[in-house]
């Protein structure tokens, strides 16, 4: 398993991991600290999204605390033109690309179905199907080749496609067709397994039998498993695959081995399955804790903790002011975008309940 | 002057396939065998040799696979005509179908248009194993943000398949496996009708007939043989079979005032029980009998020696059609 952060922060490259030291040697303080500031963000985020939900402000909440290193890790190493396919739980990789956080709370809040335009974030829609998006994903990437933008020798001009999945997600048959279709095409594509453990109430051994990492070597996909609370590992194993990606080397596959603190939805009740014994010991390796050590060793003081801190209070008064503020979608997005071009039948509902309506008020 | 030539289904759109596919190069076809071989029926057959491999190629044996692949060519800008080898084969893409190909656009609040065409031989009638004569057409025509059509001559044939590759949005392409080697004209100039549009085929005075896809040419039998009766049958070919022309409906049927609907499918929830329901909310006064649906038992496709007893026929048309005439 790749990991260069141990639990305590401390730093160190095996020597047979050495070409991942060698992506992490470019990155400096800045990165870091985004880093940081970011899985504590996304965190903050998730825990206001949670208290939201339980005030009846959204539908639904899916919890991502635990898996902030794997997100935040791989987002940032997702190249500016590359797109990705993710499941439903990746609020961390959405802020990596720009994904306003509300879009993600106005599907929640049942305001729209995900709504946010992928051809400006290439961040795409969330997956509530499992591993539906993996084909689609597979299929992009297609695309790509025959577009001549993969191993052009032009840094500048390639590009990748990376799709995320759950453990849960690998047992769909959907996946193997995707690790399939991408292994014959040579697809420029990234299979980001965030193995954390649990698909709802189904451990991981119910799904699979052999390293999740391993899954794809039938197909012709190699893989490597990652230690996925470790951020530097995450960012330094996507960032080096993704480049061999983008050079015509085929698809690829990473197992972030992690961990889901928190319930599958608010819907969930883990204690009713799992130990708390379980979800101490993972506590204990806590993503953002770990990097916290690590940035202190580096020097970092307090007033950087203090201000990240200070600014994931302002984003939760800022998600939570603008949740109230939701207006409700107008009626007629029923029938708007189901289809492209015009359809009769759609068109006299729409009108139909327009009229119905308005026969309503008449009445008042 | 139109340039007509005489062509089969089977070629007609195999011919609209590469004019579809010479003026848009975005255009790929791609599914099981369709390359080298040409398909199981040769409709993709020399379009390999035509565009080459890089838009006409095999893919594997995975249904789903096929279908989530060509979602994702929508999101980069191609548009995908795709080929479920047979009409039993369609069901491991259900989900990539129903959930995903027929929402994205409503997902993505019009972000994302998702012009695929999926190509499925549909229908009996060719004495084959199970899974071979299937007519699954309800399941898709339930499904809001698919379209579904199934053309049943020549004509139509090419120029729906050019339509519906024209399209922005999904298609559901159903074709008449057993009317594959039917001949007929093509207009090579100039499309018959929008891509919507149903067709009175056949005007009469007495009873309307609607069909669609493989069972048009049975109710054109069923007329041709009432006609010597002296009954006269109007034969409307709907085409479309989501969205439904009901225009051209109920022309028809405030001219007959009866009305028999046939096709394939189990009758029991089927497109041909949509026809009757919406016969009878908005031209009650116009009918002087119940609407009759004349369809194959609820049921599952049977052997293929019972498929004879099973499918209907122009004398089960006929049936129905004395049934309207009696009230």
């Amino acid at each position: 398993m790749l990991q260069l952060l141990d639990q305590e922060g401390q730093y160190e490259v095996p020597s047979k991991y050495s070409q991942y030291g060698e992506i992490i040697d470019q990155l400096g303080e800045a990165d870091y600290k985004k880093f940081y500031r970011d899985m504590a963000r996304i965190r903050r985020f998730d825990e206001e999204a949670t208290a939201l939900q339980r005030q009846g402000q959204l539908g639904l909440w899916v919890p991502a605390i635990g898996q902030e290193g794997a997100q935040i890790g791989s987002g940032y190493a997702v190249g500016n033109k590359d797109h990705i396919f993710p499941s439903y739980r990746e609020h961390g990789v959405a802020i990596t690309h720009g994904v306003e956080l509300m879009s993600i709370l106005k599907m929640m809040r049942g305001v729209n179905h995900g709504g946010w335009d992928p051809n400006e974030t290439r961040f795409h829609h969330y997956a509530i199907v499992l591993a539906s998006q993996a084909l689609h994903a597979a299929g992009y990437a297609m695309g790509v080749k025959f577009d001549g933008l993969v191993g052009t020798g032009d840094p500048e001009n390639d590009l990748a496609v990376i799709t995320y999945i759950g453990d849960g997600a690998t047992a769909e048959g959907d996946v193997s067709e995707a690790l399939l279709f991408a292994a014959v095409n040579e697809s420029p594509l990234m299979f980001f397994v965030q193995n954390n453990q649990w698909a709802i109430s189904s451990n991981v051994e119910t799904t699979t039998k052999v390293p999740l990492f391993t899954r794809g070597l039938g197909f012709g996909v190699p893989g490597i498993r990652i230690d996925g609370n470790d951020v530097l590992a995450s960012y330094a194993a996507t960032k080096l695959h993704m480049d061999e990606i983008r050079t015509g080397k085929g698809p690829f596959l990473i197992e972030a081995l992690t961990y889901r603190i928190g319930a599958h939805t608010t819907s969930d009740d883990p204690s009713k399955y799992r130990q708390s014994e379980e979800v101490e010991f993972w506590k204990a390796k806590d993503p953002i804790i770990r990097f916290e050590k690590f940035l202190r060793r580096q020097g970092i003081g307090d007033d950087f903790f203090e201000q990240v801190t200070q600014d994931g209070e302002d984003l939760a008064k800022e998600i939570r002011e603008s949740t109230f503020a939701l207006p409700d979608p107008p009626m007629e997005n029923i029938f708007e975008n189901v289809y492209t071009d015009p359809h009769p039948l759609v068109d006299a509902q729409r009108q139909w309940l327009q009229d119905y309506e308005s026969s309503l008020e008449d009445n008042e | 002057m139109s340039n007509y030539t005489e062509l089969s289904i089977a070629k007609a759109l195999n011919k609209g396939m590469a004019k579809a596919m010479q003026n848009n190069p975005k255009v790929i076809t791609f599914g099981e065998d369709i390359a080298q071989l040409g398909g199981v029926f040769r409709v993709t057959e020399g379009l390999l040799a035509e565009f080459g491999e890089k838009r006409v190629f095999n893919t594997p044996i995975a249904e789903s696979g096929i279908v989530g692949t060509a979602i994702g060519l929508a999101m980069r800008g191609y548009k995908s005509v795709v080929e479920i080898q047979f009409d039993g084969f369609v069901y491991p893409a259900f989900n990539q179908i129903t959930s995903q190909l027929a929402k994205f656009t409503y997902r993505s609040e019009g972000s994302l248009s998702m012009p695929v065409v999926i190509r499925i031989p549909y229908g009996g009638g060719i004495g084959a194993v199970e899974h071979h004569s299937e007519s699954p057409e309800a399941y898709f025509a339930h499904t809001a943000g698919l379209r579904v059509m199934s053309p049943s001559n020549p004509n139509d044939a090419y120029w729906m398949m050019q339509q519906a590759i024209e399209s922005n949005d999904p298609v559901i392409f159903l074709e008449p496996k057993r009317r594959y080697w039917q001949k007929g004209a093509v207009n090579l100039d100039q499309s018959p009708l929008p891509m919507h549009s149903a067709r009175v085929l056949l005007e009469g005075k007495q009873v309307t007939v609607i069909a669609y896809g493989p069972m048009v040419t049975t109710a054109l039998q069923a007329a041709e043989i009432a006609k010597e009766e002296g009954i006269s049958i109007e034969v409307v070919d709907l085409r479309s079979i989501s969205p439904i022309d009901m225009n051209t409906v109920l022309d028809s049927v405030r001219s007959t005032n009866r009305v028999v609907v046939a096709a394939e499918a189990p009758a029991f929830v089927s497109v041909a029980s949509e026809l009757a329901a919406a016969i009878s909310e908005q031209a009650f006064y116009h009918l002087e009998a119940p609407v009759l649906r004349v369809g194959s038992f609820d049921t599952p496709y049977p052997p293929a020696k019972l498929e004879e007893s099973y499918l209907p026929d122009a004398d089960r048309i006929l049936d129905a059609v004395d049934r309207v005439l009696a009230y």
